[in-house]
This record gives structure tokens, sequence and C-alpha cells, in this order.
């Protein structure tokens, strides 16, 4: 069985058909990235995907559930419990530590364990950063907070909108450097992206056109690490 | 536990990061947390304060006789009636017609030292009051028509019963007279200024009578109904007297007493009103400027219940803090109030403390309500895309 599944799914606003008779099957473990124009669909197939929103026909299949179906009390228990989210701009909770903010998924979830939130930390590189305010870490260290926060529930898919938008290309390699880590551990990865270059490392890429995919890329060669074209 | 120092710490960090918007709220809140506090305080005390300044206007309950005159052993059945602490003074009087250079006056026998406090409005224009066998104070119209002044000595005439049909029949008359001592002139702006006042035993002496009283003027401190209680009970138990209020004292009083407290409350209630109005202002604006932040926590996988929980223990903290100033302050308002517009302190009322806390919490808590409720209708969405 597929982790994610995407039957002949609209998402219709009036006259504008964001999402048109979207399928899209994405395995456990695979990472996925999906690239296209503003306007083509992308947002709104993130948030249906990520349980904040519902199609307006067709099935959304989360690990055998069909979420199209759901309540939205039960996509906030399904969100918090199968899916890990990387925004573009951060969202760190600004008067919470970078401990305390990955501590945050933990409280809504079960129970904070700071020692657990710690080695999240460790595994994005930012121990020392650990009590530091959101304020005092530069955006590549947000981001990776922002990580650490996604990956503390061992969730089953990992979902990151733009998530090197707003970085640097040293930062933006850190962020691809832990996703390939996060994809060798067996974590599922959909990311949403403008820059071909993270989009080119995932093993397969889609492209969103006007609500459609309008074309879909098995990476060959795949090795999980960023080429810059100089 | 661990969680739940999390949440504490979680709305704690969130108070103190938007210190200057929350002092708002929590100035109001403490405001509104005095006021009720200071206010029932005084609610409270008004009666006991207000019925100290009504016992300055004169007596509010009265014994007169069912026949003729009464004893003092009468007055002092219907005296044990009402409890010392709550009887003010008891001044008994008896008036006699008596002459001053043949021209009648009635002349008053009492006990200056009872009419001072049944009766605290008396003024002694100059002189004072009267005290030793042959002393009499005399009231400011009789002081004018006989060009008296204190010091001065006069003589007081009585014509005893048997005498008075002797002077019917113009036959000759054996009056009782005896010299007394202007002590002081009594201004009252009433009809006490036309009668002279002595002490009862020398009006006996004047007069060949002993121990009649025709009238016991009562200063009880008491609220209304109580008042009542006392009168009826007098009426039950004690015999040739009978007991009624003056209306015009005690019904003054509790009017303006319900008067007041309904003026208190309505105070309390529009200024809890206005507490309630800047809290949820505020608590609106928080909302408003934490959208992006109650998104996250949506996104993240926070329940309904959870911003709900979060937004909530911050207005009751805000509450509890406001309610604990508030307690504080409101005693400080209620013993000045009580200071400068009684001149009497307050008592302190410890069940306040808990009551004005958890009135605080349940108002602020109540005004949150709306703005909770729109902080658990953002979408989620919203954080995606930066919108």
């Amino acid at each position: 069985m597929s982790l994610l599944e995407l039957k002949n799914v609209y998402k219709i606003y009036g006259e504008l058909h964001a999402l048109d008779n979207v399928n899209l099957t994405v395995e456990k473990g695979e990472w996925v990235s999906i690239m296209g124009p503003s306007g083509s669909g992308k947002s709104t197939m993130m948030n249906i995907i990520g349980c904040m929103d519902k199609p307006s026909k067709g099935e959304v299949l989360l690990d055998g559930v069909d979420i199209s179906k759901e309540s939205s009390k039960s996509l906030t228990t399904i969100r918090r419990d199968k899916i890990g989210l990387i925004f573009q701009q951060f969202h760190l909770v600004n008067n919470l530590t970078a401990v305390e903010n990955v501590m945050l998924a933990q409280y809504y979830h079960s129970i904070p364990d700071e020692k657990e939130a710690l080695e999240a930390l460790e595994r994005v590189g930012l121990t020392d950063r650990a009590k530091h305010l959101p304020s005092q870490l530069s955006g590549g260290e947000q981001q990776r907070v922002c990580v650490a926060r996604a990956l503390i529930n061992y969730p089953e898919i990992i979902l990151a909108d733009e998530p090197t938008g707003n970085l640097d290309e040293a930062n933006e390699e850190t962020v691809v450097d832990l996703f390939h880590k996060l994809h060798d551990e067996g974590t599922t990865l959909i990311v949403v992206t403008h820059d071909p270059e993270v989009a080119e490392v995932a093993q397969r890429q889609l492209v969103l056109r006007n609500g459609r995919i309008s074309k879909e890329v098995i990476n060959q060669h795949f090795t999980g690490k960023i080429r810059f074209n100089d | 536990m661990k969680k739940r120092r999390m949440f504490f710490h979680m709305i704690t960090a969130s108070l103190m990061r938007r210190r200057s918007r929350m002092v708002v709220a929590l100035l109001s809140i403490a405001i509104g947390a005095t006021i009720l506090s200071g206010l029932v305080s005084i609610y409270y005390d008004v009666p006991r304060q207000l019925g100290a300044e009504f016992r300055n206007y004169g007596a509010n309950m009265i014994l007169t006789a069912t026949d003729g005159g009464f004893t003092s052993a009468d007055m002092n059945a219907g005296r044990s009636v009402i409890p010392a602490a709550d009887l003010v003074g008891a001044a008994p009087f008896r008036y006699e017609n008596i002459r001053i250079r043949e021209k009648p006056v009635v002349a008053a026998g009492t006990d200056p030292e009872q009419v001072k406090a049944t009766s605290p409005y008396w003024l002694i224009d100059s002189g004072e009051w009267f005290k030793n066998s042959g002393e009499l104070l005399i009231g400011a119209k009789v002081a004018d028509s006989f060009r008296l002044k204190a010091g001065d000595k006069i003589e007081l005439s009585f014509t005893p019963e048997e005498q008075q049909k002797n002077a019917a029949e113009n036959k000759a008359v054996q009056d009782n007279v005896r010299e007394f001592t202007v002590s002081g002139i009594l201004k009252t702006g009433g009809t006490e200024e036309e009668y002279v006042y002595m002490n009862m035993e020398d009006l006996d002496s004047l007069t060949g009578k002993a121990d009649r009283i025709d009238v016991a003027e009562f200063s009880v401190s008491a609220a209304s109904e109580k008042l009542k209680g006392y009168v009826e009970e007098i009426n039950r138990t004690a015999s040739g007297v009978r007991a009624s209020l003056v209306k015009r004292v005690t019904a003054s009083e509790t009017t303006v007493l319900s008067k007041l407290q309904a003026l208190v409350l309505l105070v309390t209630v529009v200024v809890l009103a206005l507490t309630m109005i800047c809290v949820a202002t505020t608590m609106t604006a928080v909302v408003a400027e934490r959208r992006k932040e109650i998104g996250l926590r949506k996104a993240i996988g926070a329940s309904d219940g959870s911003i709900i929980k979060e937004f909530m223990g911050e207005s009751m903290l805000l509450g509890l803090l406001g309610g604990i100033i508030g307690s504080v302050l409101g005693y400080v308002f209620a013993a000045q109030v009580s200071l400068r517009v009684f001149s009497s302190s307050i008592s302190f009322r410890p069940l306040l403390v808990p009551i004005t806390i958890a009135v605080s919490i349940i108002v602020t808590g109540l005004s949150s309500l709306m703005p909770i409720r729109s902080a658990t209708e953002i979408d989620p969405a919203l954080v995606l895309k930066g919108e």
C-alpha cells in the first residue's frame, strides 16, 4: 500500500480549478519535489496533503485513510501524528527558545521531553544554540530548528514548503543535506520549491501547471546531494 | 507534570513578551477589582457608618405613657430590651408649666448626659450644659424674651395642683419658688428653644412630684428592621409604656441607605462592564497580532481545545494578578473613602480577597470568550506561503 494516494482530486473555487483531476502516488521513504509557477496549485496541494484543507472532489488516502472525509478535529490529529511541516518563513514562536520550539510539537503530540528535543537539535547541528531565542538565530539556524521540530514526533511524511526560499547557498546546502539524512533514515519527503537545484536532488520531480501535473521526472542519478551550477 | 510546567511557561512567556499591551489589560482588571473590592467593603460598611451619622440627627425611637405618665422603672424595662451596644442614649423628659417673672414657660426635667447622646445637634450658644443642682439650660427664644444670659440668676415659680383651684377663684396662692442659675443658652433651630431644661431632681423639688416621665427619647444604632423588632419587643414585654419609631428619622435613614447602596451597586456593575470591554479589546488585539502564531500552533497539531486552554490560561493569569492587586488597593480605597467621607476606619473583610480574585478571574475569562473563539477559527493553512 502506498503511503499517499491522490485519486482524481479537484479543488474548485467558483470558476477556478486550483487542482484539476490530480492523481499522485507517493511511496513510503520516497523523496518527491514539486515545482511549478505561482498559481499552479502547489499551495493548494500542500494544504490538502498536509490535512489543512479538503478537496472539492476525489480521494486522498494517507496511510490508507481517506482524509477527504475526515472531520477537522480528526484532521488535526492526523496532522499532529503523521505530518511534519517545514515552512519558508520558519515560523518559530518568538518568545520560546530553540529547544522549547521543538518541545512545542511534542507538547501538542504527547509529552514534552527536553532530552529528546536536544537530541533533535543535535541532529541538525544546533546543540550549542538550544537556549537561544529565534531572534538570536540566523535564518539558516531558524530553518534547522524548524526541521528539528518537524521530525521530533517521527512523522510519516515531512512536507516542506519552499524550505530554502529564504536561505543563502551555504544554508540551502545544509538543509538539503539534512533532507538527505532524513531520507536515508527512511523518512518520506515532499518538498515544494521554486529552486530547480533543490528540486533536482529529489528522487522524483513533479511539475504542476494550471492545477494539473504537467510533467514527472524520475532522477536516474539520485544521490540526494545538491549540485550547484556556477 | 512536565506538560503543565510547559503550559505555565508558555503563558507567562507570552504575557511577558506583550508586556506593554498586557499592562494595559492588567491595569484595567486591577482598577475594576479595586473598585469592586472597595465598593463592596463600603456597601457592607455603609449601614454602620450611615447609622452613626444619622444618630447625630436625634432620637429614632420614643417611649410614651400608655396612661398619664410612666416611671423610670418602666423606662428601664423598655431600655433593657435594647442591647447596650446598640443603645446610643436614652433621655427621659418631663414637662411642667412654670412661670418666670409671672410669664408662663415650659420647663423640662431631663438627664443632660443622655440628652448629649441622643441629641448631639443641640448647640450651647453661650455658657455650658447644666450639671449641678440649681442650674438650668435656657432656650434661645426664652432667653431673648427675658433678656437672660449665661450666669444670670432667675426665680422659677410653680403653682401646685392644690393651689391652682385657689388661683382660679382669685384667692391667695402659695407658689413653690426656687432660684436657678442660667448655665447656658440652647440653640437647636426647633421648639427646644422655647423651653428651659434642668435636672429631673430639680424639677421634682420645684413641682413636688417624683419619678414621673412624660416621654423618653431613645437613640438606637440599628437598621430599620432591627429597630422595628425592638419596638415590637418593648410593646410586647414592657408595661406602662408604648414604643414607636420616629418616622422622620428612620424613614430617611432607610431611603438614603437604599439609594446609596443602589448607587454603589450600579457603579460596581458599570466598572466591571468597562473592565470587560477593555479586556475583550486587548484580547482581540492580541489574537489579531498572534494570528500567524495561532495558525502555526494549529498546523503543528494544536487542537481547538489547546488554543482555548492557552488563551484562557493567559486571561485567567491576568485576572488572578489583577484580582490580587485589586484586593489590596480596594481595601486602601475603601479605607480612604471611609476616612474622608465618614471620618472613621473600615473593617478589613478577609473573605473579600478570594471573592475579588474569583470575580476578576471570571470577568476576565468571560471577556476573553469571544476573542478566543475567533482564535480557534484561524485557518492553519495561513502559515504556508507566508500569507
